[in-house]
C-alpha cells in the first residue's frame, strides 16, 4: 500500500503525466469504441467529398476527397496505431528481456555473441530495415508488427543485460543461490522484478516510437491496405496539400497527441519509479 | 592534440576490425534478400503482363540469377572486395555510379540537418541547464516534448503548407530550380533555399533528443569539483559554462550522434520522399519496391560504412575533447 501511494505520488507530482494519461485514455476510448460509434466501414463514401471541418454538423472533422468521414477514420486509425504499437512492443520486450537476461546473468560466449550481433545490427539504418522486411513479407499488420519488433528488441536486450550484470552479484542473489534456488527462478522471480522499473519506462517510449514508425510506413504506402491508418490518411491527403491541407493536418495531430501522451506517461513513470533521479 | 604516438596503431587496429564486420553485413544482407521469394525478374515479368516461362528463364540467365546461391554470393563478395558493386538492371547502369550520383544530395541534407540539430541541441540544452527549473527551462521542455512527438514526414508537409503555399517564401520540393542557368553563387543560394525545409524537418526530432541530453549532462557536470574550482577562481559564469563545463558535457552528445547516424539515414528516406530530394534515401526506397537487390545491397553497404566511419570520427573526437581518454 505504501509503495502504491508512493508510486501514485511520484506519478501525479507534476501535471504533465496526468495530462498524458488523460490523452492516452481518450485515444484508447476512441480505439475501443470505434466499431460502436462508427459501425460503418471507414472506407465507405458517406457524404459529399471535401467538406471542411465544421462545415457540416454530422461530419465534425469534414470528409476527404472520396467523401469518407474523417472523424470515423481517426477513430478506426486509433485502433490500428495502438494495436500495432502495443503488439510490437510486447514482442520486442519478450525477446529482448529473455536474451538480455540470459546474456547478463550468464555472461561469457552468449554475451559476446549478443553484443557483437547488436553492434553489427546498429550499422543498418533501422527504418530502412523495417521497410525491407515489410516489402518482402508483403505489408500486413502482422508483418509490420514483426518488422518493428525486429529492430526494437536489441535496445531492450542491452538495457536488461546491463541491469542483470549490475544485480547478479548482489547479496540477495547470492542468498538465493545459497539456499539452492535454481537459475530460472533466480532470473525471473528474483532479479527481473528488481530490474522492472527501467523496462517499464522504456516500454512506454517504445510504444510511442512504434506508432511513429507505423505511421511513416503507412504514409509511404506500406501500411496494411485493409485497415484505416493515420499514416495512410496523411499519405492520401498529401495529394491535395495545396488546397485541402486539413486532410493532412488532422491525422498528423492525432499521431502527435498520442505519441506526446505516451512520452508524458513515460516521464511520469520514470519520476514515480526512480525517485532518486527526480530532481534532475 | 591528435598527433600522438598511438594514433597510427589505433587506426590500423580499427580498420582491421572493420573488415570482418563489413563482411558479416554483406553476407547477411545478401542472404536475407536472396532467400526471400520474389526477385527482379518476377517484378519485370509482372510489369510486362504475360511473360512466357522461356522469357523469364532467359532474363534469369542474363542477370546471373540461375546460378546456385553460393556461387552468386561468392561472386558478389569478390565483386565488393574488388570495388565492383554490380549492375542495376532497373536503371541500366552500375550501382557504384548510381550511388555516387545520389550521394552528394544525401550528404548535404544529412550534414546540414545534423549541424542544425547539434547547434540547436547544444544552445537549448545549455540554456535550459543554466535556467534549471525556471520559465526558460520549462518553455524549452515543452518545445522538446512537442518536437519529439512530431512525425518527421508530417512536419515536412505542414512546413510546405505554411512556408511554400501560404507565404510563398520557399520552394515546395526538389533540390534546385530546373531549367534555368545560374551562376555558381546564385546556384548555391538556390540549393540553400531548397534545403531549408527538408533540413529543418529532419533536424527537429534530433534537436529535441540532443537538447534533453545536453541539459542532463550540463547539470551533471555542473556539480563537479573542477567547475566549482573554476567558479571559486572568480571566472565569469559564461566562461565557466562555455569554457569549462561544456567541453566535458559534450561527450555523451558525441556518442549519441555517432549511434544515430543510421537512424538519420532512415529519416532521410521520409524527408526525401516528402520534398522530392534526389538522394540515397529515395533511391533505397525505390530499390526496395522494385526489388533491385544489387542497388539495395550497395546502399545498405554504403550506409553501414558511413556509420562505421562516423563512429571512428566519434572516437577521435572523444580523444580531442578529453585528452585523458586513450585511443584503443
Amino acid at each position: 500500500m505504501i509503495r502504491l501511494r508512493r508510486f501514485l505520488h511520484g506519478f501525479f507530482r507534476r501535471w504533465t503525466a496526468p495530462l498524458g494519461l488523460a490523452i492516452f485514455l481518450l485515444v484508447l476510448g476512441m480505439a475501443l469504441s470505434a466499431p460502436y460509434v462508427f459501425p460503418d466501414d471507414p472506407f465507405a463514401m458517406v457524404t459529399r467529398p471535401l467538406l471542411w471541418p465544421g462545415e457540416s454538423r454530422a461530419y465534425l472533422l469534414g470528409s476527404d476527397m472520396l467523401g469518407r468521414d474523417i472523424l470515423a477514420g481517426i477513430f478506426h486509425g486509433a485502433r490500428v496505431s495502438l494495436a500495432i504499437g502495443g503488439a510490437a512492443t510486447a514482442a520486442a520486450l519478450g525477446v529482448g528481456v529473455l536474451i538480455g537476461a540470459l546474456a547478463g546473468y550468464y555472461g561469457g560466449l552468449l554475451d559476446d555473441a549478443l553484443m557483437r550481433g547488436t553492434e553489427a545490427f546498429q550499422t543498418i539504418p533501422p527504418f530502412v530495415f523495417v521497410i525491407v522486411v515489410v516489402v518482402i513479407a508483403r505489408p500486413s499488420i502482422a508483418s509490420i508488427v514483426a518488422a518493428i519488433a525486429l529492430v526494437s528488441w536489441p535496445a531492450v536486450a542491452r538495457l536488461v543485460r546491463g541491469e542483470f550484470m549490475a544485480l547478479r552479484h548482489r547479496e540477495f542473489v547470492q542468498g538465493c543461490r545459497a539456499v539452492g534456488m535454481g537459475d530460472v527462478r533466480i532470473i525471473f522471480r528474483q532479479i527481473l522484478p528488481n530490474a522492472l522499473a527501467p523496462i517499464i519506462v522504456t516500454a512506454s517510449i517504445m510504444v510511442a516510437t512504434a506508432i511513429l514508425t507505423e505511421s511513416a510506413l503507412a504514409f509511404l504506402g506500406l501500411g496494411d491496405a485493409n485497415v484505416m491508418s493515420w499514416g495512410s490518411m496523411i499519405g492520401a491527403g498529401r495529394e491535395m496539400l495545396r488546397t485541402e491541407w486539413y486532410l493532412t493536418a488532422i491525422p498528423g495531430l492525432a499521431i502527435l497527441l498520442t505519441v506526446l501522451a505516451l512520452n508524458l506517461i513515460g516521464e511520469g513513470l520514470n519520476d514515480a519509479l526512480n525517485p532518486k533521479l527526480r530532481d534532475r | 592534440m591528435l598527433a600522438r604516438p598511438g594514433l597510427t596503431r589505433f587506426l590500423a587496429r580499427r580498420l582491421a576490425q572493420v573488415v570482418p564486420t563489413v563482411l558479416l553485413i554483406v553476407v547477411v544482407n545478401f542472404l536475407v534478400l536472396h532467400l526471400t521469394p520474389g526477385d527482379i525478374v518476377d517484378v519485370l515479368a509482372g510489369e510486362a503482363g504475360a511473360a512466357t516461362p522461356e522469357y523469364v528463364a532467359m532474363l534469369r540467365q542474363r542477370f546471373g540469377l540461375d546460378r546456385p546461391l553460393s556461387v552468386q554470393l561468392a561472386s558478389y563478395v569478390w565483386g565488393v572486395a574488388t570495388g565492383d558493386l554490380g549492375f542495376s538492371f532497373r536503371h541500366n547502369t552500375t550501382v557504384a555510379r548510381l550511388m555516387l550520383e545520389r550521394l552528394p544530395a544525401t550528404l548535404i541534407l544529412m550534414g546540414t540537418s545534423l549541424a542544425l540539430a547539434v547547434t540547436l541541441g547544444v544552445v537549448c540544452g545549455v540554456t535550459a541547464a543554466r535556467h534549471v527549473n525556471r520559465p526558460a527551462d520549462g518553455a524549452i521542455a515543452v518545445l522538446v516534448l512537442l518536437s519529439y512527438a512530431t512525425p518527421t514526414f508530417w512536419i515536412g508537409l505542414m512546413l510546405i503548407v505554411l512556408f511554400s503555399v501560404k507565404l510563398g517564401w520557399l520552394p515546395t520540393g526538389g533540390m534546385m530550380t530546373i531549367g534555368v542557368d545560374l551562376s555558381v553563387p546564385r546556384r548555391v543560394l538556390d540549393v540553400a533555399q531548397h534545403l531549408v525545409l527538408p533540413a529543418a524537418s529532419l533536424a527537429l526530432f534530433y534537436a529535441a533528443i540532443y537538447t534533453r541530453l545536453m541539459r542532463a549532462s550540463m547539470l551533471e557536470v555542473a556539480g563537479q569539483d573542477y567547475v566549482r574550482t573554476a567558479r571559486a577562481k572568480g571566472i565569469s559564469e559564461a566562461r565557466v559554462t562555455y569554457g569549462h563545463a561544456l567541453r566535458n558535457a559534450l561527450l555523451p552528445l558525441v556518442t549519441v550522434v555517432g549511434v544515430q547516424v543510421g537512424s538519420l539515414l532512415g529519416g532521410s528516406v521520409l524527408v526525401e520522399s516528402v520534398f522530392g530530394w534526389p538522394g540515397l534515401g529515395r533511391l533505397a526506397f525505390e530499390a526496395i519496391q522494385q526489388r533491385d537487390y544489387n542497388l539495395l545491397l550497395g546502399i545498405l553497404l554504403m550506409s553501414s560504412l558511413l556509420v562505421i566511419a562516423i563512429n571512428l570520427v566519434v572516437d577521435l573526437l572523444y580523444a580531442l575533447l578529453d585528452p585523458r581518454i586513450e585511443l584503443r
